[in-house]
């Protein structure tokens, strides 16, 4: 896995689904709708600045609700690189890694807005380019390691026919 | 080892005996996804390289969060999910057959001791009919529609005994989101959550179907009812916990001492009495949902409004969990006392609750609903404001057009 930067746009705890993405927007398969809607309740502003490359970074329980498969991708369309939290809702966690949006969860990180950030994937570390602070990320299990180092689970399945062996 | 229901039903999907903790690939039983989740799944599917399905008779498609279709992409949406159903064979409930978490019951798609995965968060509902059941996204549906398995780490339980019988006027939905004020939105993230005791064992169906809907706002992976007491129209064997199987905590309810319950804007988990909200005016009442649509729930508005009329500038907007939901309750009278008393009905499915079709309330106005989720911007708007409650104690809202009782209105 590789190593990434940029900058971080910072929320707080419990963001939903419904904030992530509106239910209203869901029915498309056309991922650019999908980014120009994201976060749109909760920050206005947010799809217009978000540059490729950026992280988003939040507190506990974030993309709580539901199932849609459509918030990790509106994120990942608009160009987030990697979502940093406190701690994951089951789901998202789950498909953000299918769809090969890195995601990683960070019990006590100190981010605060527009601070440069970095992420070593590989090691589960996060440095603060702005502080000189490092978190220690929660390990993931393996399974999803090896379906995030191939991009997702559908490039997954393509070249390996199955499921990695556990 | 003593095992838990999710412990044991997983096993039997293992091949072999599985503890909380571990990481496995699993056989799945059935799989559903609605026109919300299903698109990106055949999309996904396709990538895979899939052209059949693993079993056509375990796989099922709805169309019911935005149907009927409201504009011509999510027709198109539809049509897709029409056309892979014909070129697959697989189950297809086309627009108005209801909600699919209904339909999966109704039709017998899901029985007791499967272990099901749907592209929808309340997907756990199943764990009323003694299943193991959970939500997905639609990338890990498709996985499933193409191999018939997943890989799945097996939770942790937690347990509610419920103790004691119900009050009039307080139900299923009352208790539910009592549970909910206890665990919080992320109490149970990752965990399996059981429920046992006597108010439990005299429920119906319906009312189990409650509970373990709303687990999901509890973060919880998948839910497990205890099955005493259930009856159901075919044969089957119940999957009990062993006795002195591992729960990492247990809540203890009286639910005789609940008078009924609230959720404030802006999160399910935000739950008072209702007495703390008593005169709140509102300007929208909502039936509906997989939490509480069924035909129990239509009765008890029923019973709250026979024979009077909802308040001025007040509107009832009711929409039936299935088409055959719909039907029984037009049979037994239950829908001309509650079209009489100034109620009106929509096609059954989730459009209202989720906000992605009618039903969408202007800014700053309050809706009473008897879903699961009032979110900011849930049913369309970020700007209006919904309380959820029971079936009954929305009704009682749209007579009054302040938050009110159920007793106190019947009284």
């Amino acid at each position: 896995m590789t190593r990434y930067t940029g900058m971080a746009h910072v929320y707080g705890d419990h963001i939903d689904t419904d904030r992530i993405i509106p239910g209203k927007y869901t029915k498309t398969l056309d991922t650019g709708d999908l980014a120009a809607h994201v976060l749109e309740d909760l920050d206005p502003q947010f799809s217009m600045t978000v540059q490729v490359g950026d992280m988003l970074v939040a507190g506990i329980n974030f993309g709580c609700g539901s199932s849609r498969e459509q918030a990790p991708i509106a994120l990942k369309a608009a160009g987030v690189s990697v979502v940093i939290a406190r701690s994951f809702a089951r789901i998202f966690y789950r498909n953000a890694i299918n769809i090969g949006l890195p995601v990683i969860e960070a019990k006590d990180h100190m981010i605060q807005a527009g601070q440069r950030i970095s992420v070593d994937l590989e090691n589960g570390v996060i440095h603060n380019e702005a502080t000189g602070e490092t978190y220690t990320a929660t390990r993931m299990p393996a399974v999803m390691v090896a379906i995030l180092n191939e991009g997702g689970l559908v490039n997954y399945l393509v070249k390996h026919g199955d499921y990695p062996n556990l | 080892m003593q095992q838990t229901v999710a412990e044991k039903i997983i096993s039997k999907h293992a091949g072999r005996a599985v503890h909380a903790g571990e990481i496995v690939i699993v056989r799945v039983d059935g799989v559903m996804a609605t026109d919300a989740t299903a698109p990106f799944a055949l999309k996904a599917f396709r990538e895979m390289g899939g052209t059949r399905l693993w079993d056509a008779r375990r796989v099922s498609l709805v169309l019911d969060h935005a149907a009927p279709a409201p504009n011509e992409r999510v027709a198109n949406l539809h049509k897709m999910m029409r056309d892979f159903a014909a070129e697959t064979g697989c189950h297809f409930y086309d627009v108005g057959a209801g909600i699919c978490h209904q339909l999966m019951v109704e039709n017998a798609h899901v029985k007791p001791g499967d272990l099901f995965l749907g592209a929808d968060s309340h997907t756990p509902t199943y764990g009323a009919v003694n299943a193991l059941a959970m939500g997905v996204g639609s990338t890990d549906l498709a996985a499933t529609m193409l191999t018939g398995k997943t890989w799945l780490k097996v939770p942790e339980s937690i347990k509610f005994i419920l103790h004691g019988r119900l009050n009039p006027g307080v139900s299923a939905k009352d208790v539910i989101l009592y549970c909910c004020k206890l665990t919080g939105i992320e109490g149970a993230t990752y965990l399996s959550v059981e429920f046992t005791g006597q108010a439990v064992r005299d429920m119906t169906l319906a009312s189990r179907m409650v509970l373990a809907n709303m687990v999901a706002e509890m973060g919880a992976k998948c839910a497990s009812v205890d099955p005493t007491g259930l009856t159901l129209p075919y044969d089957w064997q119940p999957t009990f916990p062993d006795n002195d199987a591992h729960y990492q905590h247990v809540y203890e309810i009286d639910v005789s001492l609940l008078r009924p319950q609230v959720a404030i804007p802006h999160s399910p988990d935000n739950v008072v009495p209702l007495d703390v909200v008593r005169g709140v005016k509102i300007d929208q009442a909502f039936i509906g949902s997989c939490t509480n649509a069924r035909l129990e729930d239509l009765q008890a508005a029923a019973a709250v409004l026979k024979g009077k009329h909802i308040a001025d500038g007040v509107r009832l907007m009711i929409t039936p969990a299935s088409n055959r939901v719909f039907q029984d309750a037009l049979r037994d009278g239950t829908v001309a006392i509650l079209m009489e008393a100034g109620a009106f009905f929509t096609t059954s499915g989730c459009g209202v609750c989720v906000g992605s079709h009618m039903g969408v309330p202007g800014d700053e106005e309050v809706v009473i609903s008897s879903t699961n989720r009032n979110f900011q911007g849930r049913m369309g708007n970020p700007n209006a404001k919904i309380y959820l409650s029971s079936p009954a104690v929305v009704a009682a809202s749209a007579l009054r057009g302040y938050i009110a009782d159920p007793l106190e209105v019947m009284a």
